[in-house]
């Protein structure tokens, strides 16, 4: 792992459970990733294996009953100091003013992420006005013009209308636009195109992709759309019940997998290249019970190369496996 | 194969320790963990227990009166004995009061009755057709006329624990007979109106809302009072059941109507109209399981309003009359004030009233509560 | 938007239409009429009425045409202004309501903006820490105020009033004001006698409000949309208060409408056991006595104040929820 003051944000060890009378949820248990400025992360795999929850940890927004319970989210400050996100209150001054100004989030559901009673703009100049002294005069035009740079014409009509008036790909935009209203350094999209036909998502994709050059600014991108990630990521941690299993930049991920679960995934992305009529190679079994976690390498009962004795008694770490790789596998120790 | 056969075994016996069962079980396991209504139930049951053996409860007739003992207060039943627990209640002893020159009952402290329990008493005919002389609680050697006045007495000298078993009984099966009634009136209009929509359901929806729009009270009075005094009690009984479902039904009508309008946008309805089932089969099958639980519950809430409805009517005096006895009936006497000051016993059978309704509330959110999938 | 006022509108006109059709009914439901009684208690305060005088009597008062004739002379006469005669008390229907429909609707009015009041807060709070101590202590108060029927209360308060206090804690004028003409000392006055029938109405709905705003809140707080808010920085209290809140009240606006009636009715059983002078024990004795005009009126009066009050409630829920506004119920 790079100890590197040049990482906009570095996580380490993260581990968060859900307490419940039923039990507890280990939604995260032990994830490790860094986010350099400038670059997209991207952090894919299946829905349960706590992408989400790791996003909400970064925030510190998790819904009770759930709580960080050990790691460090070491985020650089503008002024090149280093806080841990873990250490700070959750709904403190300080955790709070980094929460949408210095981090933005963007959704999944634009449906249902603004408030069904309040317009837009009153949600976006609100945004504006916690994290700028400005007037509201100038936050409402700061407003229209993040409409206006997310691509939403007439933003000047637009920052007045409700939720509803609007089409899904436009309030996605406009999520977007409120997230960045107060420029953040590091952008969270938690599966920001799931919800969208897939034009839209283009070109929501190509939204992102220009903000990003154009700020500079970081983007953790959380899907489980492999595609998504080929296209946008330059980095790519790829997660498995709430542990981080493989790293490496997109490239050497797509090109030169190394975890079994990572192998399986690419194996089953439907390919122009693949021999037709072939059966489509799917991941024996399915994502166990979160209050049956298997002993052990929590994959071991799907893996293709199960090694037993080994692989169902103790749980691999990541470990470095060459320039900027990471795997967390028996295989490779 | 055979690594995707083991793995989804595995898989299998693994949840099979989250036991899988059906949905009637998982309601009542939920059910079972709400303390209070629990608490409510149990509560319930013995309330129904009293409904059903009244007169074995009770342990003299509640109509016969005597006017010498009237606003008698209570007497309590006196556990210890010299020591040891031998139950007793003293004699009473009649004399003559200085101030008023009135004929009044005091206890005797140096004449004591044993009490016994599950003894012998006067007769009476369980069900209308089983002979039994056996009350809950009974005197050894007097009468327990003269002697066994727990709650105390009314203004017409009638024993107010015997009358308060037996209202018990009024008061609750006119709830029960009542909320079918609108239970049936409910489900099946509201029913219709959710299900078919269009024009039926906009007649339907302003009858609704016109007759939510009226103050109860002053309709249920009116109609209360256009029944003819001579009617027998039995007669006033159901038409005062009738009354108030009428207009109680509109809440359980509103209720079908949404859960039959959301279930019909579900998709596992579509996919049943497409398989080919019958409206009939889709309507019994597939909708009505799932929202029958949110019927219960609204039911189960519905009855505690139909019985304060029925006290305050009877406690108006335009509800239930003597020699009908309900609770309502029995917090007539109540009224006025200043007879209150002075026995305030009178107020007792409103503790019947509060506790069933409290009870029927706590028992209701808990079905809700476990009935609801989202929680 | 026009299109749900105009709606609205129509059937407000069609409730009061019905509600004057049912009042009548009621009134003419008991076997005999007004006359019957009064010769039923003319007799038994030893004095007889011939046959000659009852069928003069029915003449005059109109009673023995047809009911639909006697419907329409009823609403001809009240869309004049005219409400009719007391029989029993002998003189127009309007002098003897006088005030009591007034206060009535001041007792209601009363009652609901205590039980908003306490009810808001309380259920916002047990939907953002529930299953709390105070939430469940809250929550069984809320079950015991809505186990007591309103009369048991009254009644209850009357006798602690009364055994411990020596007083009548009922009615609502001081001694001195009751036959007094409307000034602003007399409205003080009132003021300061609500409190205790403004309460004891209110208990039952109260409980009922804490409840519905408690689970409603905790359906909204689960919503995408107040993680957003949080996610933006918002204090706790803010991302609470100004939209899951909001959102939750919403259904609260439309429920004042049937909150009315519900209240209405409950202080006319009060208003018997406290001694209040509103319309509750005039309406009972008017309907012992079979006083057509004086029990129709008031039935009328007051369905006609309560249908005026769920129209303004839809018109104030319309203008608190856009959804509405924009034609999306």
């Amino acid at each position: 792992m790079q100890n590197d003051a040049k990482l906009l944000l570095s996580v380490k060890n993260l581990r968060t459970s859900f307490f419940q009378d039923e039990g507890t949820t280990k939604a995260v248990d032990g994830a490790s990733f860094d986010v350099s400025p400038g670059k997209t992360l991207g952090i894919v795999g299946e829905s349960g294996c706590g992408k989400s929850v790791t996003a909400q940890s970064i925030l510190r927004i998790v819904d009770r009953p759930g709580r960080i319970v050990d790691g460090e989210i070491v985020l650089t400050r503008a002024d090149g100091s280093q806080t841990d996100l873990v250490k700070l209150e959750a709904n403190g001054r300080e955790m709070r003013s980094i929460r949408g100004g210095e981090i933005g989030l963007v959704f999944q559901e634009p449906m249902t992420s603004f408030s069904p009673v309040h317009t837009i703009g009153a949600q976006l100049i609100e945004a504006v006005l916690l994290h700028n002294a400005v007037s509201r005069k100038e936050a409402r035009r700061r407003g229209i013009e993040a409409l206006r740079s997310v691509g939403i014409p007439k933003p000047e009509r637009r920052i007045d209308e409700y939720s509803f008036e609007l089409s899904g790909g436009l309030r996605q935009r406009a999520m977007i636009a409120v997230a960045l209203s107060c420029d953040p350094r590091l952008l969270i999209a938690d599966e920001p195109t799931t919800a969208l036909d897939v034009t839209t998502q283009a070109q929501i994709l190509d939204l992102l992709r220009k903000i990003q050059r154009e700020r500079g600014m970081a983007v953790m991108l959380i899907t489980h759309n492999l595609g998504v990630i080929a296209e946008m990521a330059d980095d790519v941690v790829v997660m498995y019940l709430g542990r981080a299993v493989e790293q490496g930049n997109v490239d050497d991920i797509f090109h030169d997998p190394k975890h079994p679960y990572t192998k399986a995934l690419l194996q089953s992305i439907p390919s122009i290249d693949s021999v037709p009529r072939l059966k489509l190679p799917t991941i024996s079994g399915s994502i166990p019970h979160p209050f049956n976690r298997p002993t052990g390498c929590p994959f071991h009962p799907r893996c293709a190369s199960f090694m037993p004795g080994r692989c169902d008694t103790g749980e691999p770490q990541l470990k470095p496996v060459g320039a900027g790789r990471q795997v967390s596998c028996f295989l490779y120790e | 194969m055979a690594e995707f056969a083991a793995a989804l075994e595995e898989g299998v016996v693994a949840e099979d320790r989250i036991a899988v069962a059906t949905q009637w079980q998982l309601i009542w396991w939920r059910f079972r963990k709400h303390k209070l209504a629990v608490g409510g139930t149990i509560v319930l049951v013995a309330f129904y227990l009293v409904a059903l053996f009244a007169d074995f409860f009770a342990y003299v007739d509640p109509t016969e009166s005597e006017a010498q003992r009237s606003l008698m207060a209570p007497q309590p039943i006196h556990w210890i004995d010299e020591g040891s627990f031998k139950p007793y209640v003293y004699a009473l002893k009649g004399t003559r009061d200085p101030l008023t020159f009135k004929r009044v009952y005091v206890p005797d402290t140096s004449n004591k009755i044993p009490v016994t329990f599950f003894g012998r008493g006067e007769p009476y005919q369980l069900f209308g057709f089983i002979t039994s002389d056996r009350h809950l609680i009974a005197v050894e050697g007097a009468k327990p006329s003269e002697s066994l006045f727990l709650m105390g007495t009314d203004t017409h000298g009638r024993d107010l624990w015997s009358r308060l078993m037996h209202a018990t009984r009024t008061s609750m099966t006119i709830g029960l007979v009542s909320v079918a009634l609108s239970l049936v009136l409910g489900v099946v209009l509201g029913g219709i109106s959710g299900y078919f929509g269009g024009a039926i359901d906009t007649v339907i929806q302003r009858i609704i809302e016109i007759l939510r729009s009226i103050p109860t009270i002053p309709l249920w009075m009116g109609l209360a009072a256009a029944l003819p005094a001579d009617w027998s009690v039995v007669q006033v009984y159901f038409a005062i059941t009738i009354i108030i479902s009428l207009i109680g039904w509109t809440e359980l009508a509103r209720v079908v109507r949404g859960r039959f309008i959301s279930l019909k946008q579900e998709d596992f309805v579509m996919a049943a109209e497409l398989l080919g089932c019958s409206k009939s089969r889709i309507i019994f099958r597939h909708m009505v399981p799932s929202f029958i639980s949110h019927i219960i519950a609204a039911t189960t809430l519905a009855i505690p309003a139909i019985i304060i409805s029925e006290t305050s009517l009877s406690f108006l005096g335009l509800g239930l009359r003597p020699p009908a006895i309900s609770w309502g009936v029995l917090l007539q006497d109540a009224q006025n004030i200043q007879a209150l000051v002075i026995s305030p016993w009178l107020l007792l059978p409103s503790l019947a009233v509060i506790v069933s309704v409290l009870a029927f509330n706590f028992m209701g959110d808990g079905i809700r509560d476990a009935a609801d999938p989202y929680l | 938007m026009l299109a749900y006022i105009v709606r609205r509108l129509v059937l407000a006109v069609l409730t009061v239409w019905a509600i004057s059709v049912l009042s009548f009914m009621i009134i003419h439901l008991p076997p005999g009429d007004y006359v019957t009684s009064y010769i039923a208690s003319m007799s038994s305060s030893g004095s007889a009425v011939s046959e000659g005088e009852a069928q003069a009597l029915r003449e005059q008062l109109g009673l023995d045409k047809p009911i639909t004739v006697q419907y329409a002379k009823w609403m001809g006469l009240i869309l004049q202004g005219n409400f009719g005669m007391a029989m029993e008390w002998g003189r127009p229907v309007s002098d003897v309501i006088g005030d009591r429909l007034v206060l009535t609707m001041v007792i209601s009015v009363a009652a609901i903006v205590f039980t908003w009041g306490i009810a808001l807060p309380i259920g916002i709070y047990s939907a953002v820490y529930p299953y709390s101590f105070l939430d469940y202590l809250f929550t069984f108060i809320g079950f015991i105020g809505l186990a007591i029927p309103g009369f048991l209360l009254a009644l209850v308060v009357m006798y602690v009033g009364f055994a411990y206090f020596g007083a009548n804690v009922g009615g609502l004028f001081s001694p001195d004001f009751i036959e007094a003409p409307w000034s602003v000392a007399k409205i003080w006055d009132l003021t300061k006698h609500l409190p205790i029938p403004a309460i004891v109405l209110g208990v039952a709905g109260t409980a009922q409000l804490i409840r519905i705003m408690r689970s409603n809140l905790l359906d909204e707080l689960r919503k995408p949309y107040v993680m957003t808010a949080r996610a933006r920085g918002l204090s706790e209290y803010r991302v609470v208060m100004r939209y899951p809140v909001r959102v939750a009240l919403n259904p609260f606006v439309s429920t004042i409408g049937y909150l009315l009636p519900y209240v209405v009715s409950g202080s006319i059983i009060v208003s018997l056991v406290l001694s209040l002078p509103t319309v509750g024990p005039l309406l009972l004795k008017a309907l012992i006595a079979q006083d057509m005009f004086l029990a129709g009126t008031i039935i009328l009066m007051l369905g006609v104040m309560t249908v005026i009050g769920t129209f303004l409630s839809d018109l104030l829920l319309m203008w608190v929820d856009p959804r509405i506004r924009f034609g999306r119920e």
